[in-house]
């Protein structure tokens, strides 16, 4: 149709929106499928941990370092916290580019993902730790 | 101007003076629908729902830690205000859980009529009352057993 050598306009948007910087940022798809795609993968992680609830509650603290030792146990927890943090850290930023505008909404969003990021991180090292203390534990009363 | 946005809002008057231009009308001139509510109330759910989980580390932080620890959070975990804020968390899960699948089910094109979120919401709130007690009661009973089991 269009003749490549005639000069002819690509971009479906003004050079004025350009310069106010409005339109597409060019990341949302990335981040609306991010979140779709976590929230996919909690729905059974989610269900998996109601059931170890059931299972522990009311246990005692060595019930539960022995239910977290167990590497299935493990592999299923590290999912669930980093997945979790994932999420919320996805959708926190939303929130905030709702709510928070100007000049406070680039620190607000780094903050936040530094606190939940420490959050995720704190959480992964506690399942970890139970995970290696317990089998190690396990190996000197036996030896 | 705080942000880019109030680019937009700049009018002139016909005798050329700057004016800020009006808002569309907001939340006010709409009459309360249940879906509006319950949109807000998912944000607020995964809000409530995260700040549980961050507590919630405190459980396998503790766990971790050693016995003594522990204890500490069992007292917290079977005192009835400790308990409250559990429900709590649970029900903000439950709802955020609930409202995350409605959402799933309208990206994939379905149940996205008007008629049919006016439908679907009264069965959410239902959904997530419903289990929500049911979670919460059956936690509670067995943990309340197996403690019974062990002193005895």
């Amino acid at each position: 149709m269009s003749n490549p050598k005639k000069p002819h306009v690509t971009v479906m948007r003004s050079q004025l929106s350009r310069a106010r910087g409005l339109g597409s940022g060019q990341a949302g798809v990335g981040h609306w499928w991010a979140e779709r795609a976590s929230a996919v993968a909690l729905v059974p992680l989610s269900g998996w941990f109601v059931i170890q609830v059931f299972r522990l509650a009311g246990a005692s603290q060595p019930e539960v370092a022995k239910w977290g030792a167990r590497p299935l146990n493990t592999t299923m927890m590290l999912s669930l916290v980093i997945l979790t943090f994932y999420h919320t850290q996805l959708g926190l930023q939303v929130i905030i580019d709702d709510y928070v505008h100007g000049k406070a909404h680039l620190p607000a969003g780094l903050l936040m993902k530094g606190i939940v990021f420490l959050l995720g991180l704190f959480g992964t090292v506690s399942v970890l730790k139970l995970a290696l203390a317990g089998s190690s534990r396990g190996r000197i009363a036996a030896g | 101007m705080q942000d880019v946005r109030d680019a937009l809002y700049v009018g002139q008057r016909s005798d050329g003076t700057l004016t800020r231009r009006p808002m569309s009308p907001h939340l006010q001139v709409y009459r309360f629908r249940l879906s509006m509510f319950l949109s807000i109330a998912n944000r607020a759910a995964g809000v409530a729902a995260a700040g549980g989980s961050a507590l919630g580390l405190c459980w396998i932080s503790a766990a971790a830690k050693g016995p003594k620890s522990f204890s500490k959070v069992q007292k917290v975990t079977g005192n009835p205000l400790g308990q409250m804020l559990l429900a709590g968390w649970a029900l903000a899960l439950v709802y955020h859980f609930v409202a995350g699948i409605r959402h799933l089910v309208w990206d994939s094109g379905y149940r996205f009529s008007k008629k049919e979120i006016n439908e679907d919401g009264p069965v959410a709130v239902g959904v997530t009352v419903g289990t929500t007690l049911a979670l919460v009661a059956g936690i509670l009973g067995v943990a309340i057993c197996r403690s019974r089991k062990k002193a005895s």
